[in-house]
């Protein structure tokens, strides 16, 4: 009876995953299968490996998507380390984690009414007289939205990692000579850089496939694969092409994964 | 008396208004075994801690060998701490862990590894070098976490709880071994405990806090035979506490007689309570007895029996004896006059030794 009933709870995590997992997977590698008459071909793959636009796009999108996890990192890790010092540290993270639950979209439309020209950010150029300025539609919009709206789930791994720190070890460390600096640098950032590999994790990969805001707030001038994948399934109706961009992605996910995983064994290197 | 290692100079301490150590004085001489011993909340932590760096006074100097040091940042003082959890680096391994110090101290890696192993050997871990932090037992952490403090060759060394966590049979064990190690190096050991018979196996000097402040300070000997008031009485050791009245120098009045004692230099009829150990009283019939009790109960503890019993005034009695005897019966109690400790109601330190002094020659 007893392995029954596990059987029994088991069976919603198995659907779920055939479903909207397994099944989602291999169509994808499926239809990458068949050109966009219907014949089975590897064309779609070559034409991609042979293809300068493409190969830049990829470029792109892992440049971007590096960018964008920088600047999170950037301003998240001292914030996170600020936040754990504070009194009510947990009300604080809340006040940051808020943003989250509001709807994407929602927020990316936000900044079109910020950064337009006649937005209140130019509104705020012209009256300090600085004249207005093109900021909608540049690489500096796209990024600074983006970063905005990841910063939270980079936020949330660095400051658990930090907050699971044991305060004797800060003053061990004290105790046997290092200064604040060299504390921070032997014993905090060793001790959180599986919160900041989570982090990496969590704001690199969905970075990799933006493309609502590559849209909205890059207008269309970053090309990335998600704005590719979108194109190709709704414009050009290319799905084969679309799912081996799909396919590449998915494939770059799992690089990412694989290079920021949790090592186990020999703790610590040595100096 | 050689100069002291540390000095306390009126030193106060507030959380918010709410004081937890109250005008402490005291001196610490190098190369001796400290306790500082009390119940949570006594304050020994806050001056571990004060001492360690970890801490500032709210007034008040801290004075190492003859400099102030209160304002010297932690890392700048020739004192390690052995914490209660060890706080060993779980992403270093052993000798990581040891060589954190020595390799802050710029020291070259040939001597680094020579040090490392030396003070493996000196915790008896020697070959442990490459373990993981997470693949030691207790016992081991704990020798890890003194490899890692002597290593820096620390004027003093200090140690928080640091038996806490262990069984019992280790906890024995690590004293032996603690006691050892102090002597062999003869670095100044200021150890910081609630367990008032690991504070009298291991120390030279036991400071005895309440409340925030150094109630009693002496060697083991001194504390346990005499405690200056009912605090400390209760505290170390098990004692029978009863109320009496001094009638002279060397007479006690308790339980409507005179005792011979050997306590003097109180005022005649001071009202005072008197201290017997258990293991002081000895049971014998009821005519040969100083005092008839009847006896309550018996515990068989394995070296001895624990005998609580009752008196005409209802004082309770505890008698630590290795004969047996038997529930309910009247039975006599004998001791020697020097078992009998005389403390009166609110004598500081102070007064109380100086009145010591004044007969005791």
């Amino acid at each position: 009876m007893g392995t029954q009933k596990k059987s029994f709870f088991v069976i919603p995590y198995l659907l779920w995953i055939a479903l909207f997992v397994v099944a989602p997977m291999a169509l994808i590698v499926y239809q990458s299968l068949f050109d966009i008459t219907g014949h089975f071909t590897l064309g779609n793959y070559t034409d991609y490996l042979e293809s300068a636009t493409y190969l830049k796009m990829t470029f792109n999108s892992v440049w971007y998507a590096f960018l964008i996890t920088m600047v999170t990192l950037v301003i998240s890790y001292p914030t996170a380390y600020l936040l754990n010092q504070l009194k009510n540290k947990r009300l604080w993270l809340l006040l940051i984690i808020l943003p989250t639950w509001i709807n994407l979209l929602l927020k990316t439309y936000a900044f079109i009414g910020l950064f337009s020209q006649n937005g209140s950010v130019n509104d705020f150029l012209r009256f300090v007289g600085a004249g207005s300025h093109q900021i909608l539609f540049t690489d500096f919009s796209f990024i600074f939205v983006a970063s905005y709206i990841e910063i939270p789930f980079m936020i949330l791994p660095i400051f658990n990692a930090l907050d699971e720190i044991n305060p004797s070890l800060v003053n061990a460390s004290r105790d046997l000579g290092a200064n604040t600096w060299q504390t921070f640098r032997r014993v905090i950032a060793p001790l959180t850089m599986p919160g900041v590999k989570s982090g990496f994790q969590a704001v690199f990969i969905p970075s990799l496939s933006l493309f609502m805001i590559t849209r909205l707030i890059g207008g269309n001038r970053v090309i990335t694969l998600g704005t590719a994948i979108e194109e190709h399934f709704l414009v050009t109706q290319n799905w084969g092409m679309g799912s081996t961009i799909g396919v590449i992605l998915i494939i770059a996910m799992f690089v990412v994964m694989f290079l920021t995983r949790e090592r186990k064994g020999k703790g610590g290197q040595s100096r | 008396m050689a100069n002291p290692i540390i000095e306390f100079k009126n030193i106060s301490k507030k959380y918010d208004d709410n004081p937890v150590l109250k005008k402490i004085d005291f001196e610490i001489e190098s190369g001796k075994f400290y306790t500082l011993l009390g119940p949570s909340g006594s304050g020994k932590t806050t001056i571990l801690r004060m001492i360690a760096g970890f801490e500032d006074p709210t007034s008040g100097e801290i004075e190492f060998e003859g400099h102030r040091i209160d304002l010297t940042p932690a890392n700048q003082r020739p004192i390690n701490t052995i914490f209660q959890d060890y706080a060993l680096f779980p992403h270093l391994n052993v000798s990581q862990n040891i060589a954190f110090g020595l390799e802050l101290k710029k020291m070259n890696k040939a001597d680094i590894k020579a040090k490392v192993a030396e003070s493996l050997r000196m915790v008896q871990l020697s070959g442990y070098e490459n373990r993981e932090i997470t693949a030691l037992s207790g016992g081991q952490k704990q020798r890890i976490a003194i490899a890692r403090a002597i290593a820096n060759e620390p004027k003093v060394l200090l140690l928080d709880e640091p038996l806490s966590a262990l069984d019992h049979k280790l906890r024995k064990e690590m004293q032996v071994e603690l006691r050892a190690l102090q002597q062999r190096l003869g670095i100044t050991f200021i150890f910081v405990t609630h367990d008032q018979e690991e504070a009298l196996a291991l120390s030279d000097q036991i400071f005895v806090m309440n409340d925030g402040r150094i109630l009693q300070s002496g060697t083991p000997v001194d504390i346990y035979d005499e405690p200056i008031n009912h605090f400390v009485a209760d505290f170390i050791g098990e004692s029978n506490i009863i109320p009496g009245t001094m009638t002279a120098d060397y007479l006690v009045h308790f339980d409507h007689k005179d005792f011979e004692c050997v306590d003097a230099g109180m005022r005649a009829d001071e009202p005072v309570e008197i201290v017997i150990r258990p293991e002081d009283l000895d049971i014998t019939d009821l005519d040969h007895g100083k005092l008839q009790v009847t006896v309550d109960s018996q515990l068989f503890r394995g070296v001895d029996y624990q005998i609580t019993g009752h008196d005409s005034d209802n004082h309770e009695w505890t008698i630590n004896s290795i004969h047996q005897t038997t529930v309910g019966a009247n039975v006599g109690l004998i001791f020697d006059p020097e078992d009998i400790h005389i403390m009166r109601f609110g004598e500081d330190e102070e007064t109380f030794d100086a009145r010591l002094d004044s007969y005791e020659e």
